[in-house]
């Protein structure tokens, strides 16, 4: 008998991949040569995997098949008009700070900061590309590989232009950098490939936010990946707040290139779509490197969020935390894989990872994973995976002191995820977080 | 008209009945202490008032100022005035103390048609109130009852009576654990709550506590029954006969004691 290793691949349907292979489109914004050859061999890759199905291990719980046979197009830069007024909901309005706009993936000018603060460069990758940017060809696509990653193969079989984000050496950058990813899908389904690359140099240290959004009820597909390059002695706040239409698919990979003695944070926070994976992949490749992956999604309908993670401990005397916690409503379902790889060489690794998820609904389900593969001998590695109900007893010690149920049941689904709340550092972020998990109920000074 | 009328309560949880056939009467500005060894019904009894779901009312009849209090929801009765002191204080991580309070005071206030206390008014009334009790105000700022010793959440419930201003409050086993200095502490809090607008019941299994808050009355609770009510010398008969007397199946030895 023959048994074949191959993974199982999805037919890739034409129109994805008639827009991204540059011969068929006769496209002359290829940018230079390393780009275009990048972007063909990742247009080849991708024709070969294919779209993931659940026999592929990372893929098991998440059936992406409607996605791949959704007939999304590519929405022209003229499709992609967005007012002021329409920004307006996706940002927020206490918030000091520079902000760069996308829309479908065309950058929106009129929409961004025409300035940003000293040490600080902010600009598309279009046109650092244009400038050809040493930087941008010493890092783009070298952290976010697409060997197996059909979707970022995808994005960068795609790529044009995107966000390109700098931090000089010492800058202390201490508004956050806004950067926001709008959805239209006004005349049928649209697809964006949004790419960021976040290169941040030593001793300096930046908060960045990154958004997706899109109008209520529309369906779109947002195909996103990051990278992060963090230099030594660096520290990088990263905040990702999801806030797409309840009809939106969403896919994004972060890769986040750590050196020695770096300390980045990762917020995740997933609020709209109806089908989310994010990876987030963090490699260790320093001493004394400290990293933050944190993460809290509320599911409602049937939305499906997965979030898988990964941190790669290459070196000694590194910390990683991790804590994600889901909040599943009606028939919603949550996905959690969490590696944590420690190399040889990574001797006194400290790993935590938490996975914490409350079920508020008998119907709501989630997924559970923790990954670990230790391969040195002198380190602390601890994981836990609880899933739960609202406390019964603390429901009734609330509503026995008269808060109503409904307002109790709210402060609790607030208290679950206070911990992760507390961390996040952006006022207005944490503030409208708040907000929906409290459900629109105003409990001022609540945290405890 | 009495504040609380509890007439032939009967109550299960699962299918095991628990009590049988509860009759008692409380006025404003009494206090009632309900005594009884493990399993005689009194945090049964306690629940059932407060609104726990885990029991079933089989029959009988508790009126509250007249209305039928087990048609409420628990924060119904709470609204009306009805506290119970909790004998497990829950802990609720990251919900702040002072918030919850508020929260709850002005849930209060709001169904009795008062408006809602402002900030100042609030930290006002509760500096006062946690002078009474000794409780420190590092308490406040942290979850509730997240990392309070066994003596901090008792003294935190009957802050949270003093706060809430209750018509009736019910205190379930709240003198169980305590040391002698965190005993007098929170019957003190008790005792300067004692009003002749006010009753209170206490629920306890030792007499120690009757030391200190001196009730009016002493009901004995045995098998789901109220056996044996009294005065204040009734807790002290019990002191000196323990519960033993209950097993040999009649009353007459205590009343012979």
């Amino acid at each position: 008998m023959e048994i074949s290793l191959k993974t199982e691949t999805m037919t890739v349907p034409n129109s994805y991949l008639r827009d991204f292979t540059g011969t068929d489109t006769g496209s002359d914004n290829l940018g230079p040569a390393w780009l275009s050859s990048l972007r063909q061999r990742a247009a080849a890759r991708f024709a070969e995997v294919g779209f993931p199905t659940r026999r592929d291990e990372e893929w098991r719980f998440t059936n992406v098949s409607p996605i791949a046979e959704t007939p999304f197009t590519l929405a022209t830069k003229a499709q992609s008009a967005l007012s002021p007024e329409g920004l307006s909901r996706f940002t927020y309005e206490d918030m000091a700070g520079t902000q760069l706009v996308f829309v479908n993936g065309h950058f929106a000018s009129e929409l961004s900061s025409e300035t940003f603060p000293d040490g600080v460069t902010v600009k598309t990758l279009a046109s650092a590309m244009a400038e050809d940017s040493p930087l941008v060809e010493t890092h783009l696509g070298k952290s976010a590989k697409f060997g197996t990653e059909a979707f970022v193969a995808l994005n960068t079989a795609a790529l044009e232009d995107g966000a390109f984000v700098h931090i000089a050496a010492g800058a202390i950058v201490t508004a956050p950098i806004h950067l926001i990813f709008v959805s239209t899908a006004d005349s049928g389904p649209t697809v964006s490939h949004p790419r960021t690359l976040i290169v941040v140099e030593e001793n300096s240290q930046v908060t960045l936010i990154e958004s997706y959004a899109g109008p209520a009820g529309q369906v779109y597909f947002t195909n996103a990946v990051t990278e992060v390059v963090v230099s030594e002695n660096a520290v990088v706040d990263h905040y990702k707040v999801q806030r797409e239409s309840e009809k939106a698919y969403h896919i994004a990979t972060m890769q986040i290139a750590l050196a020695r003695s770096a300390n980045f944070s990762s917020h995740s926070i997933g609020l709209g779509g109806q089908l989310i994976r994010n990876d987030i992949n963090a490699y260790l490749g320093g001493e004394g490197i400290e990293c933050t992956l944190n993460g809290v999604y509320l599911g409602k309908d049937k939305q499906v969020f997965d979030n898988h993670t990964s941190i790669d401990h290459a070196m000694p005397h590194c910390n990683s935390h991790e804590i994600y916690k889901g909040i599943l409503n009606d028939y919603s379902r949550g996905v959690f894989n969490g590696k944590i790889f420690v190399r040889e060489d990574a001797q006194k690794t400290d790993a935590k990872q938490t996975n914490q998820t409350l079920l508020l609904s008998p119907y709501a389900q989630i997924d559970t994973k923790p990954q670990l593969e230790i391969f040195a001998d002198d380190v602390k590695c601890t994981h836990g995976a609880t899933i739960g109900q609202l406390n019964a007893e603390a429901l009734f010690y609330l509503q026995a002191r008269g808060i109503k149920k409904d307002d109790a049941r709210a402060l609790l689904t607030y208290a679950f995820a206070s911990d992760i709340v507390s961390r996040i550092k952006v006022d207005a972020i944490r503030s409208q977080l708040d907000r929906v998990l409290l459900a629109e109920r105003a409990l001022e000074g609540i945290a405890g | 008209m009495s504040l609380l009328e509890i007439t032939d309560l009967h109550a299960r949880v699962a299918e095991k009945e628990i009590l049988k056939g509860i009759s008692l009467t409380v006025n404003p500005g009494e206090v009632h202490a309900i005594m009884g060894p493990n399993g005689s019904g009194k945090s049964t009894l306690a629940g059932v008032l407060s609104g726990r779901d885990a029991y079933e009312v089989t029959s009988g009849e508790v009126l509250f100022d007249g209305q039928d209090l087990l048609e409420l929801e628990p924060e119904e009765r709470a609204q009306l005035g009805v506290f119970l002191a909790f004998q497990y204080p829950v802990e609720i991580p990251g919900v702040n103390n002072t918030y919850f309070l508020r929260a709850a005071l002005n849930s209060i206030r709001k169904y009795r048609g008062e408006e809602e206390m402002s900030a100042p008014a609030f930290l006002k009334l509760v500096r006062e109130k946690m002078n009474v009790l000794h409780i420190d105000q590092s308490l406040l700022n942290r979850p509730v009852n997240e990392g309070f010793s066994g003596g901090e959440k008792k003294r935190n419930e009957i802050f949270q009576m003093a706060v809430l201003d209750p018509k009736l409050a019910i205190l379930d086993e709240t003198d169980s654990g305590l040391d002698i200095d965190a005993l007098k502490t929170v019957a003190e809090g008790v005792n300067a709550l004692r009003s002749p607008e006010r009753a209170i019941i206490v629920v306890t299994h030792y007499q120690r506590l009757l030391n200190y808050i001196v009730p009016d009355f002493v009901h004995v609770l045995s098998g789901g029954r109220i056996v044996k009510s009294g005065g204040k010398e009734l807790a002290l008969e019990l002191e000196a006969q323990g519960y033993g007397w209950l097993e040999s199946g009649s009353t007459s030895e205590l009343v012979a004691a």
